[in-house]
């Protein structure tokens, strides 16, 4: 099971210039939590300073009962070693083949024999499709591969806190819907808490069970998924929705003028598209930390938009959900019977 | 690294007139290169102290980086090393067969190239060509977040690869250094010996009356000096280097000009207290 970040009166800023302030969040153990924000709001340093790479002006991060920013250096590399973190670019040594490259966490901290650590290490290989490529050196691959590569390195020693900052970056549709899918089964089968930086709407309306977004300097929300996403708040509705007009600018946020400008138009934030059903893990299985479809809606009072939570096959997931659990939980409790996968029609 | 509590004061004052913005412009510039760039390095510097003693040393990586420097330095070094024995040989030469010394031009020799020259040519290459290829190979992996990584996966880059490093570096100055002093005595012995009609009794003879050991020991402490300072201003540069490829250009000029200077400043302190402590040998 994962580990709880706890987040409290976050601050960081460069010199004179605050990236953020006061940001507080709990990234729910064992689930997938996604942290939205255009490009500039000071993502990737939020995710640097979750693992110490950066120290906060000010706040806490609780990991457990380990307060992070104030810890000394060797229980913070004692602590680091609950993280797996996937960087933009991979982050692969250069010099370094990638079964080494692979390897490298499990030769400098476990005590595994060679034969072992090869077993682990093309198990990971092949959990993310690089079989093959063992020998192969980070310049030689593609960027999509060095994503992957760095995802298995980042898996090997079984991590309770997976930090991932934007795997979409500069990867294809194919590839990113792929890795996502990649996400939703490694979750279901290591359960531990997923945090992930992103400006990919598709990304972030079908993956996550929880959804932050940053904006000027804040957090604007931070919730379960069908909060956000039937949200009425200007600044998550245009950028789920995409849109130009709203309050995001292009440079920083826009003035007054600006808006005034844009609703003469009719340009506006755009209605509420349906809530997607959550992507499922492929082998059918449900997740320990997943929510039922639509229960945040029922629970607070809100209507989602109409159409949510309809699969492409047209089925309707707050009905299907508990049948769908029920089913697994026979297949499960069944020996020998695998549990079926969504699209098929076992259940 | 910021330590808590410095951004308390974020966003008070920030907007102010354009005549004390450059002038706070031009503070905090001056703060940060006379205090805080220095502070922040002999941070790393006490830091990487601490990491030598943790156990398992690198061998491995000390090796192929001794191995490196070797390799850029060598060729280099002896060709700057002859040039410079023979233009002492001459300059000197020519200034003591004006006092008529002539039969000392080898105790020349051993002063200006044993004790001054081979520390100092050493230091220049060592900063010049294994310094900045140690600052650009740190700084790329800096850029490309490997850095990062290896301490996210739990290992202190200042043990993994700072120590290695600045080890290789002092331990291949002191060898530098004898190379240097080698080749600059024989090219000033074949300029003096040759061109400058010398003869080779008197040369051998003036070095002998001249040298003593404790000039070479000398010599040898400020090469492995220098290796450990452009091992460590090499590294802290390359570790602090950002944005981009441009990032690591600028650290790679910066680490030499820095440790250049840090040089000269150590090679005269050392000078100094080398000739306080040490009587000069009587003739």
């Amino acid at each position: 099971m994962g580990v709880e970040i706890r987040v409290e009166g976050l601050t960081k800023s460069f010199g004179r210039q605050t990236i953020w302030q006061d940001v507080s969040l709990t990234v729910p153990a064992g689930e997938i939590s996604v942290l939205l924000g255009p490009s500039g709001t000071g993502k990737s340093v939020f995710l640097k300073s979750l693992v110490g790479l950066l120290k906060p002006d000010r706040g806490h991060i609780w990991i457990g009962d380990r307060d992070l920013p104030y810890l000394p250096e060797h229980d913070l590399y004692e602590t680091r070693k609950l993280f797996g973190v996937l960087f933009q670019d991979g982050a692969l040594f250069g010099s370094m083949n990638l079964f080494d490259n692979i390897a490298f966490p499990l030769r400098e901290h476990t005590k595994k024999s060679e034969s072992e650590i090869k077993r682990i290490v093309l198990e990971k290989m092949d959990m993310v499709g690089l079989l093959g490529a063992e020998t192969k050196l980070p310049g030689e691959i593609s960027g999509g591969m060095k994503k992957r590569a760095g995802l298995a390195r980042a898996l090997v020693l079984d991590p309770e806190i997976l930090l991932v900052d934007e795997p979409d970056s500069g990867l294809d549709p194919v590839r990113t819907a792929l890795l996502n899918q990649l996400f939703i089964d490694l979750n279901a089968q290591i359960n531990a808490t997923f945090l992930i930086v992103t400006h990919d709407i598709n990304t972030a309306r079908t993956i996550p069970d929880n959804i932050g977004m940053l904006y000027r300097r804040e957090l604007v929300m931070f919730g379960p998924r069908e909060m956000l996403l039937s949200s009425e708040e200007p600044v998550v509705r245009q950028f789920l929705n995409a849109r130009r007009a709203g309050p995001i600018g292009m440079s920083e946020e826009k003035d007054v003028s600006e808006l005034e400008a844009e609703s003469k138009m009719g340009l506006d934030v755009g209605t509420l598209p349906p809530i997607q059903p959550q992507l499922m893990p492929s082998d059918g299985r449900v997740r320990a930390a997943q929510h039922a479809p639509g229960a945040w809606c029922a629970a607070h009072g809100v209507t989602p938009p109409a159409g949510s939570f309809i699969d492409d096959l047209g089925r309707n997931w707050v009905e299907e959900w508990p049948r769908y659990v029920a089913a697994q939980q026979t297949a499960a409790s069944a020996p020998g019977v695998q549990p079926g996968h969504p699209g098929g029609a076992q259940y | 690294m910021s330590t808590p509590g410095i951004g308390a004061d974020q966003g008070a004052g920030r907007k102010g007139g354009g005549g004390s913005a450059a002038l706070r412009k031009f503070s905090d510039g001056a703060t940060n290169v006379a205090v805080k760039e220095p502070g922040r390095f002999f941070a790393m510097v006490l830091d990487t102290f601490r990491a030598m003693f943790k156990w398992p040393f690198q061998w491995r990586e000390f090796i192929e980086q001794s191995w490196f420097i070797v390799s850029v330095t060598v060729v280099p070094t002896m060709l700057v090393a002859i040039p410079f024995g023979g233009v002492l040989s001459l300059q000197v030469g020519g200034l003591i067969r004006q006092l008529g010394a002539q039969s000392y031009t080898g105790a020349t020799a051993v002063v200006a190239i044993v004790r001054e020259a081979s520390p100092l040519v050493t230091s220049l290459l060592v900063a010049g060509a294994a310094g900045s290829a140690m600052c650009a190979d740190i700084g790329a992996r800096k850029i490309r977040e490997e850095i990062d990584a290896m301490e996210v996966l739990g290992i202190n880059p200042l043990h993994r690869l700072v120590v290695p490093r600045v080890f290789a570096c002092a331990f291949i100055a002191l060898f530098l250094n004898g190379l240097v002093s080698v080749v600059g005595l024989i090219g000033g012995y074949v300029f003096n010996v040759m061109l400058q009609d010398g003869t080779p009794g008197a040369y051998l003879a003036s070095f002998n009356a001249m040298a003593q050991l404790p000039d070479l020991l000398q010599a040898e402490f400020k090469a492995f000096l220098f290796g450990v300072t452009a091992g460590l201003v090499a590294s802290y540069k390359g570790l602090n280097a950002k944005g981009g490829p441009k990032g690591v250009g600028d650290a790679v000029n910066q680490t030499v000009v820095i440790t250049f200077m840090l040089l000269f400043v150590e090679n005269f302190i050392t000078s100094t207290l080398y000739f306080q402590f040490v009587p000069s040998k009587g003739m």
